[in-house]
């Protein structure tokens, strides 16, 4: 038989805010335990929440982004549920009136056609502590620096059929939640989550499946492979009589298997009901409008900009918007060097040749973002030479020097002053009258190896442009 | 709509208590008795009321997105039942 598989995914991410959702503490990632941690999100009694107004922001953006409808009167909903890792015993959340609903993202359908899927809500909430169990001890030890960072959970329809839809909707969403400022999506450190919701069915049936959902995947490919893992799964128990149980799974992907997690039982009942310590948050027309003037330039914005603008071609400005990183750094070494196509040359060069090496990804870049365009601008002013440039790139790459210091301490400096050059050029003219002569006789060879002769004496440390010319002033004198 | 011994015995499991004989009978009789209590609002005519959640005319009550807290874990532990590692220390707790 020919069964078709149905996919929604529960997309959660962390927003790029400075500070929580509720309370004045740092949303950084990492740190030592309950260090970004204060007597409101660790949900100490008498304490009030106060909402960042950012969130509502990013919200909205996101919502335009996605061709949402952007709620008027919203609040918030109180979803209780009993477990160490929300320390108030209930999840800030939206439960009734969440900010955003009824959008779509395209992607590219398994047909190779374009297709929507729709989103059917986006809401605002909080994210919760982390736990470690601790078998020796037999406890669970709670870090809370997490707790209290603002989440979008972006809810689709179950409008995808195969693993590569999927993998499309998550890059098409990354894009935009990137591009937008609203996350930087590092699925290592978390901040996007996806939960997929997967059924399958008889081909050309109308009628959904069970489903089953699953978690605990923290990168595409690891979505792709759970994917299709569970859809054998399921058709290999509907082949064999059996019916698929409706429950939550966790993905372990280095086993390459999902496994039944054991329930929270009756976790289901939230009990939800309107959040009385937030009122409610009112979002008029100004205000839409307002962040859709401000709404950062998205992919296909920059991509036709980089092309007409700027005389990037096609391709290379296609390789610098599939990353965010790398139109960050892009820009801000244009910005210093003032000359985009030397910049993407350096980017798509230099850059990514070290990142293949390294076996990073533009994500991993952290050098000073200043220092590429630092490089260019002695390059492009003479003051070093290409082959050093490069040379200082790859300190930059590994250390993050800083390029002008480095250049400078280690005199790797051109010399490029006509007062310097002259008398050791001259020098050379007098050490090889062979040559002179043989140039002044039309030998134009004589000329290459005379420039070669003042590098050597210079040991390399002028520009050849400068030195010939010179040393051509000298000769035709 | 009913209190009965099931939906008590439910509300435990839910909020993880467990009570004995006698706090199940006054529980259910409590319970009763609000929602008996709430159910006068019934006799009202609703149909044209909007639905409220919050009592007071306040809304857009916002902070700008600014880090003020510093590092307080040893004042926020003091409210930990325990602590070790610099973490809250609860039961085993696994989902």
């Amino acid at each position: 038989m020919n069964y078709e598989i149905v996919i929604g995914l529960e997309v959660h991410t962390e927003l790029s805010t400075k500070r929580k959702i509720f309370c004045n503490c740092t949303t950084q990632f990492g740190g030592e335990p309950n260090t970004h941690v204060c007597e409101i999100c660790s949900g100490m009694p008498g304490t009030l929440p106060v909402l960042n107004k950012k969130v509502v922001e990013y919200a909205i953006r996101t919502g335009i982004a996605t061709n949402c409808d952007i709620t008027t009167n919203n609040k918030f909903d109180r979803k209780n549920y009993f477990y160490p890792d929300l320390p108030k015993a209930y999840q800030i959340s939206q439960l009734y009136f969440p900010i955003c609903r009824n959008g779509h993202i395209d992607i590219i359908g398994k047909d190779g056609e374009e297709k929507q899927v729709r989103i059917h809500e986006i809401h605002m909430e909080e994210d919760a502590g982390k736990l470690i169990h601790d078998d020796w001890e037999d406890c669970t030890l709670v870090d809370y620096n997490r707790c209290g960072v603002p989440l979008l959970e972006i809810v689709s329809e179950p409008d995808m059929r195969s693993a590569e839809e999927v993998i499309d909707y998550l890059t098409k969403l990354r894009s935009i939640l990137q591009y937008t400022g609203v996350s930087d999506c590092k699925m290592q450190e978390g901040s996007l989550r996806a939960d997929v919701n997967l059924s399958v069915r008889e081909m050309g049936s109308k009628e959904f499946g069970t489903r089953t959902e699953m978690k605990n995947m923290n990168s595409f490919k690891a979505i792709a492979r759970a994917i299709e893992y569970e859809a054998q799964r399921q058709i290999d128990i509907i082949e064999e009589g059996g019916k698929v149980v409706q429950e939550t799974r966790r993905w372990d992907d280095a086993n390459g298997e999902s496994y039944a997690m054991r329930s929270k039982e009756d976790a289901q009942d939230y009990k939800y009901f309107p959040e009385p310590d937030l009122p409610p948050i009112i979002i008029g027309k100004e205000w839409i409008e307002s962040v859709k003037n401000n709404l950062p330039e998205l992919k296909d914005a920059k991509k036709k900009r980089y092309i007409e603008q700027l005389g990037l071609p096609e391709y290379d400005t296609g390789l610098i918007t599939d990353s965010i990183h790398l139109v960050r750094l892009f820009e801000k070494t244009s910005e210093i060097c003032k000359k985009p196509k030397i910049a993407a040359n350096w980017i798509l060069g230099e850059l990514l040749m070290r990142l293949n090496e390294s076996g990073k990804t533009p994500e991993d870049i952290d050098f000073d973002d200043s220092s590429l365009g630092k490089i260019i601008v002695m390059v492009e002013e003479g003051k070093i030479s290409r082959d050093t440039g490069k040379k200082v790139f790859k300190k930059v790459f590994e250390e993050n020097v800083d390029p002008e210091k480095y250049v400078a301490e280690n005199n790797l400096g051109l010399v490029s002053d006509t007062a310097t050059l002259k008398p050791v050029i001259e020098d050379v003219i007098a050490q090889n009258e062979k040559s002179v002569n043989e140039y002044k006789g039309g030998k134009q060879q004589a000329l290459q190896y005379l420039i070669g002769q003042c590098m050597r004496a210079l040991r390399g440390k002028a520009p050849a442009q400068e030195v010939q010319k010179i040393l051509k002033e000298l000769l035709d004198k | 709509m009913v209190i009965t011994d099931e939906l008590v015995a439910y509300l435990e499991k839910l909020g993880r208590i467990e009570l004995d004989d006698e706090q199940r009978v006054k529980t259910k009789k409590d319970l009763q008795d609000i929602l008996s209590y709430i159910d006068t609002l019934n006799e009202l005519d609703t149909d044209n009321i909007e639905p409220l959640s919050h009592s007071f005319p306040i809304f857009n009550v916002f902070a700008e997105d600014e880090v003020k807290n510093g590092d307080m874990r040893d004042e926020v532990l003091k409210n930990a039942p325990e602590s070790q590692d610099g973490c809250f220390k609860v039961h085993r707790t696994v989902e």
